[in-house]
């Protein structure tokens, strides 16, 4: 480690050898502490951060860039034969086969892509450490109950699973009796469905550690209840492999979130999405690159950047493995 | 061992029947339209539709509708028929077998290769340009999506519409048996765009288990007696550092048999992975339930036959 020695990297430096000034460092500080050291997770988290804003002020990024509203229909864009003409001052993006700005709409499907990953993560997330929790804790029937739904939620194939439930529920009048309308909510659905086993197993296993070490000993010792021990002394130790866990999850779910709506189950038309545009762009991509292209490149450097934050959040977490 | 073994099997079975009953119950249950209407088509008669409906017993309750399809099942080998092309679903899956191999097996031995291959340089030369830079393109390749680097790959590359054309392009696929000249040349592409995301986390997992498993004291001692370094990476790192690359790759075989939807949809290949893609579009129930049991059962028999091996190899697993 670049920091010098673990003793200098637990205590502030300059208090080493006051033992009257107890100010050693929390196990979640020192993860932090690591973190903010890795420069090139920084920066992904920097792209990140400029990637919502560009997400959330959408519709004055548009205004700022001078090009037309995403779904503005302008067919005098297209050439004779019909065909979207490429990237120019007025469409740096060019425009697609419906005379529609590509940077509007790459720009707005930011909105789409960031929106549904990260509420999906959140919500599997979530069910994933209730269960995980619940399972590693109480063992018995619970647990029993709760893994094998998981084993046969990963004997699935997760794909077509998804894709099923989406196109159930994407298509038409929604699913579940119209209960569930097409749109993104259905999305955030069908991801954290079939998303959730994989942080039930993580936590599960933790928890299952966990509940074994002395100080859960001491604590019961003392008489604290279940829920004590399982909110105020287990999950403090979770807060970080979940915090790992849901970053590395993020960029799967928008490669997920892409490939649902590239086959056309994701949310419907004409809401800006990246993976539609590049399903759009397949019947026309020899001669329009260019609409294949930058929804493909925002996809690709999205993942990335937050592959890379999950990357420095794992190498925080273990820093040996970093190594 | 073979009760071990015998247990998995029956696991097995009661794993595809709960998938297969799930199944039912999402394709079933949760599409607000009326399925025998979809079948019908757009410009049916109320009354063909009620023929219909009484034909494939969807005037049944669900119930009675799951027990028909069991019992077709374990009686007669029938698997049920496909609404759309009215043919039974086990010769339509069959029929599409082959392509989904041919592009599952190729692109396996691809990404198994190049994995292996970059995961131990850059452990053995971690740190180094080559290690940063390959690792770096790793993460970029995990986080392409597949089916957008198959249109670049047909953009640059195709014999039709490329720059350079060199391989076949979308829907050139000829079975093995008919010419495997134009066999190979149109599975290059999806081979290779296929094998992409796989190689890189490949390479990242045996990079991080060999550099950790050359830590160990038995690789000090390995060195100590004077092996050549090829020999202690070789024969001692990379042995016991591949296990989790096996586990990983039984897996991942396993979920690609059940079909590459979006690499087969891309590169227009006649596989399992569209046959499931078009059947969902066309809420095919009994096609959908073919390719889905198909997908699982390759899911389940890669996890059996996984563990089993990982038990033969590994004596520290017990089979209690």
């Amino acid at each position: 480690m670049s920091t010098g020695t673990l003793l200098e990297e637990v205590f502030d430096a300059d208090l080493i050898g006051h033992p009257e000034v107890v100010a050693a460092r929390t196990p979640s500080q020192l993860f932090w502490r690591r973190f903010r050291q890795d420069r090139v997770a920084i920066a992904s988290l920097g792209f990140i951060v400029f990637l919502s804003l560009v997400a959330i002020f959408a519709p004055l990024f548009v205004a700022l860039a001078g090009t037309a509203p995403p779904n503005a229909i302008d067919s005098s864009l297209l050439n004779d034969f019909g065909l979207p003409t490429g990237p120019s001052l007025a469409h740096p993006f060019g425009v697609d086969g419906l005379g529609r700005d590509v940077l509007s709409r790459t720009v707005y499907g930011a909105r789409t892509s960031l929106e549904i990953a990260i509420l999906a993560t959140l919500i599997a997330t979530g069910i994933g450490v209730v269960l995980g929790m619940l399972a590693g804790f109480f063992g018995g029937w619970i647990d029993t109950l709760i893994s094998r739904s998981v084993d046969v939620m990963l004997a699935f194939p997760v794909f077509l699973l998804a894709l099923g439930l989406a196109s159930g529920c994407s298509l038409g009048n929604g699913c579940a009796g119209g209960l569930i309308q097409p749109g993104i909510s259905t999305v955030v659905v069908v991801i954290a469905i079939v998303s959730w086993t994989y942080p039930a197993r993580l936590i599960r296993g933790q928890v299952l550690s966990l509940k074994e070490k002395e100080f859960v000993d001491a604590a019961r010792s003392i008489g604290a209840s279940n829920s004590r021990i399982l909110f105020r002394e287990i999950l403090p130790n979770l807060v970080v492999p979940i915090i790992v866990y849901a970053s590395l999850m993020i960029p799967t779910n928008i490669l997920l979130e892409a490939a649902l709506s590239f086959l056309g189950a994701g949310v419907p038309a004409p809401t800006a999405s990246w993976g539609a545009m590049i399903s759009d762009a397949t019947s026309i991509f020899n001669t329009a690159w260019w609409y294949m292209l930058f929804p493909g490149l925002a996809i690709l450097f999205t993942a990335l950047a937050f592959n890379l934050v999950g990357d420095g959040l794992t190498d925080a977490m273990n820093p040996r493995a970093a190594d | 061992m073979a009760r071990y073994i015998a247990r998995r099997l029956l696991w097995t079975v009661v794993l595809m029947f709960a998938v297969s009953v799930v199944t039912f119950i999402i394709f079933y249950v949760l599409p607000s339209a009326d399925p025998a209407a979809l079948r019908a088509g757009r410009h049916a008669s109320p009354q063909q539709i009620e023929e219909i409906r009484h034909k494939y017993h969807l005037d049944k309750s669900l119930l009675d509708q799951l027990s028909f399809y069991f019992k077709g099942i374990l009686l007669h080998g029938d698997f049920g028929i496909s609404y759309v092309n009215d043919q039974p679903v086990a010769k339509l899956v069959f029929s599409r077998l082959p392509a989904t191999i041919s592009v599952a097996v190729g692109a396996a031995v691809l990404w198994l290769l190049s994995g292996v291959a970059i995961g131990i340089i850059s452990a053995v030369r971690r740190h180094s340009k080559l290690d940063r830079a390959t690792m770096s393109l790793a993460l970029v390749g995990i986080s392409a999506p597949v089916y957008w680097l198959g249109l670049v790959a047909l953009y640059l590359f195709a014999d039709d519409i490329g720059l350079i054309p060199l391989f076949g392009g979308s829907g050139s696929y000829q079975p093995i048996t008919e010419d495997p000249l134009a066999w190979l040349n149109s599975m290059i592409l999806p081979w290779v765009v296929l094998a992409v995301a796989f190689a890189a986390f490949y390479s990242r997992l045996l990079r991080g288990t060999l550099i950790e498993v050359m830590g160990e004291d038995y690789i000090r001692t390995a060195r100590a007696k004077g092996l050549p370094e090829r020999t202690v990476v070789m024969r001692h790192g990379v042995r016991s550092a591949i296990t989790p690359i096996v586990t990983a790759f039984g897996l991942d075989l396993g979920a690609l048999l059940g079909g590459a939807v979006l690499v087969e949809i891309v590169f227009n290949i006649p596989g399992i992975g569209r046959l499931a893609y078009d059947a969902i579009l066309h809420s095919d129930l009994f096609l959908i339930q073919g390719t889905v049991l198909l997908a699982a059962f390759f899911v389940i028999g890669a996890n059996l036959v996984v563990d089993v091996v990982y038990a033969y190899l590994d004596p520290r697993v017990r089979y209690e």
